[in-house]
């Protein structure tokens, strides 16, 4: 069957903190970008990031997520480069590097010359009985019901995990007006930046390490928590139960990048741990072992949305120079990029990040 | 329950709309989506699971897994975390995997 | 413990305090910062450059005590609500703490409310005594909280009763 198929130069797949620079990048050294993403909305999960950002002043930290999220958005939409497709969701990768797209109830293909997926990442879950009952939400689907749509899931949360997301998605419950019951953590610590945690812990939130949910509680919905301490084998301690009234539970366990189009494309994937599950290889330009596609952000493997920036930057970066734009200025550009990347991840917090990409990194 | 106060944001909410859930009349705002709505009831169980008949609610809210499946203007299967309120629809809870052609209807 | 239930202990408290002799001078700032994390505003945020430069982005802030007059103009630039301005000249009986905060409703100036240490405990009864919050500021106010003056490096937040 013969399709009416549309060219482009670069298409950028997903909307978020890595699409959105990715996109500009790109377009600002000359090339020509249509950037698609599902959402009504561009941003991806920037906007629910009430929190001022982490990272190099120079790069936006201090400012909140929310606050770049429409910066972004401003120069994307107005750019004369780019074409924002919004609502639009990639949903093939064909074997003539033919993306498959569907908007509103109507299908249609495009052909890019270079494709950038920055299809982000999903909540992972979490075994144990009850895991199922309404009221157990993913951390971000509480933050977008609360910073998106200003609407509460319930009073009173239990929060799994201590990692950055759990921490601040705690925060910002507690500033949203409801009540945070505590925070558990399977780890032996906290994996939230410390600065993150002391600012929860002084508004009464305790922070339980080395313990778990055993069970939640309810027959059609949440009405309470078990948690308890484990060892060091992961088993319950005993006599260390302790029942929760809580009406609502947080999971923060982690996030899988989303490769699936990646995989659809016929890019290596490889397990690693460190980057939130299977992740694509790609050398140092983010270009994957399928030429012409590249990586960024989350489905590059999880880490900060500061980083995806960058990353998308780059991507954006070697995408547009590959097809002859930016020929004169790449090189210093790159070499910027590259930098303020590397710091972010230079020091004790990035050595996670830094293991994990040591095993996706070819060339 | 909605926010009415936030230190950080403000909340813009569109036209108020009415809409049915299964079969109650609802108030929302346009440009919401149904979850949102949902949960500003204080609705949160969304469907039944096909097989054991456990009840389901809202997980990812990004459209990704599937959890809050409902059955909206007669079509089943809409991911209501993503799909925004319009005036009069008519949102039910969905049993089962849903059906597309049902003949005599 | 910070790493096991996000609070510091008196020992990590120790290297971020100040000589008696300075805080018995004028307000300094107090970086409440325990950990290298890639995040560098507060040594862009001084005037007087007393915290930063930073060679590296994941320094841990140290303040120049000589510098730093306590004007507590980082305290808003700091992602991790770490910096807190405290004042032992302010009375004979009380410390000023001016510390940032990002919660509804905000307090009146002169109310009453309870001081709030690093653990959520209600500690004592403070005061306070101006609510600072400008466009620049970007949502988070400072708030400027008279505590019994033995306290003034435990409460670091407060409860509106």
């Amino acid at each position: 069957m013969r399709q009416e198929i549309s060219f482009v130069e670069i298409a950028v797949i997903g909307g978020g903190p890595a699409g959105l620079c990715a996109a500009l990048e790109a377009a600002n050294a000359g090339a020509r970008v249509t950037l698609l993403d599902r959402q009504d909305r561009l941003g991806g999960q920037l906007i629910k990031q009430t929190h001022r950002f982490f990272g190099s002043q120079s790069h936006r930290a201090s400012e909140r997520g929310i606050n770049i999220a429409a910066e972004l958005t401003g120069q994307v939409m107005s750019h004369p480069h780019i074409e924002a497709l919004t609502g639009a969701t990639v949903f093939g990768f064909y074997e003539d590097g033919v993306l498959g797209v569907e908007r509103e109830g109507k299908i249609f293909f495009i052909k890019p010359a270079r494709v950038i997926v920055a299809t982000g990442a999903a909540e992972k879950t979490l075994a144990f009985p009850n895991n199922d009952l309404p009221g157990i939400y993913g951390a971000g689907a509480v933050q977008t019901l609360v910073n998106v749509y200003g609407v509460l899931p319930g009073k009173r949360v239990l929060m799994v995990g201590a990692g950055n997301i759990g921490v601040i998605v705690t925060y910002q419950l507690l500033q949203a007006g409801m009540e945070v019951a505590a925070i558990v953590e399977a780890a032996p610590k906290i994996g939230a930046y410390w600065v993150h945690a002391a600012k929860v812990r002084r508004a009464g939130v305790p922070i339980y390490t080395s313990h778990t949910i055993g069970r939640a509680c309810g027959t059609r919905q949440v009405e309470g928590a078990v948690i308890w301490q484990i060892d060091e084998q992961g088993q319950p301690v005993p006599g260390t139960e302790k029942d929760l009234v809580v009406d609502t539970i947080c999971l923060s366990v982690g996030l899988s990048p989303l490769v699936e189009l990646l995989a659809q494309a016929g890019c290596r994937l490889v397990y690693v741990p460190q980057l939130g599950g299977h992740v694509p290889l790609r050398d140092a330009s983010l270009q994957t072992t399928v030429p012409g596609v590249y990586v960024a952000g989350d489905a590059a493997g999880v880490e900060e949305a500061s980083a995806a920036m960058m990353e998308g930057a780059l991507a954006g970066l070697h995408a547009a120079y590959s097809l002859g734009y930016n020929q004169t200025g790449y090189e210093a550009r790159r070499a910027e990029l590259q930098q303020q990347l590397d710091s972010l991840r230079s020091g004790p917090v990035g050595e996670k990040i830094r293991s994990g990409l040591s095993r996706a990194m070819i060339g | 329950m909605r926010i009415e106060q936030h230190p950080i944001l403000e909340f813009k909410r569109g036209k108020k709309v009415k809409f049915t859930f299964d079969g109650q009349e609802y108030e929302g705002y346009e440009g919401e989506t149904i979850a949102a709505a949902l949960h500003a009831a204080g609705i949160r169980i969304m469907r039944e699971s096909p097989v054991l008949h456990r009840p389901r609610g809202l997980f990812c809210a990004i459209g990704n897994c599937s959890s809050c499946l409902m059955t909206v203007n007669g079509e089943p299967n809409v991911r209501i975390c993503v799909e925004k309120l319009r005036p009069g629809m008519v949102v039910e809870s969905q049993k089962g995997k849903g059906v597309i052609y049902a003949p005599g209807n | 413990m910070l790493a096991v239930d996000g609070v510091p202990t008196p020992e990590d408290l120790a290297q971020k305090i100040p000589p008696p002799e300075r805080l018995a001078r004028r307000p300094v700032v107090i970086a409440e910062c325990f950990q290298p994390i890639p995040c560098d505003p507060c040594s862009h945020a001084c005037p007087r450059q007393a915290i930063g430069p930073f060679k590296d982005i994941n320094e841990i802030p140290q303040v120049d005590y000589e510098k730093c007059n306590g004007c507590g103009q980082c305290i808003t630039r700091c992602p991790g609500l770490a910096l807190f301005v405290v004042d032992l000249t302010y009375g004979e009986n009380e410390a000023l703490i001016k510390l940032p905060y990002e919660f509804l409703p905000l307090p009146e100036e002169g109310q009453e409310v309870a001081g709030v240490n690093r653990a959520g405990e209600k500690v004592c009864r403070a005061r306070v005594v101006k609510v600072v919050k400008t466009e620049k500021m970007d949502k988070t106010a400072v708030i400027w909280l008279a505590v019994p003056k033995d306290l003034a490096m435990e409460v670091r937040h407060f409860a509106i009763k």
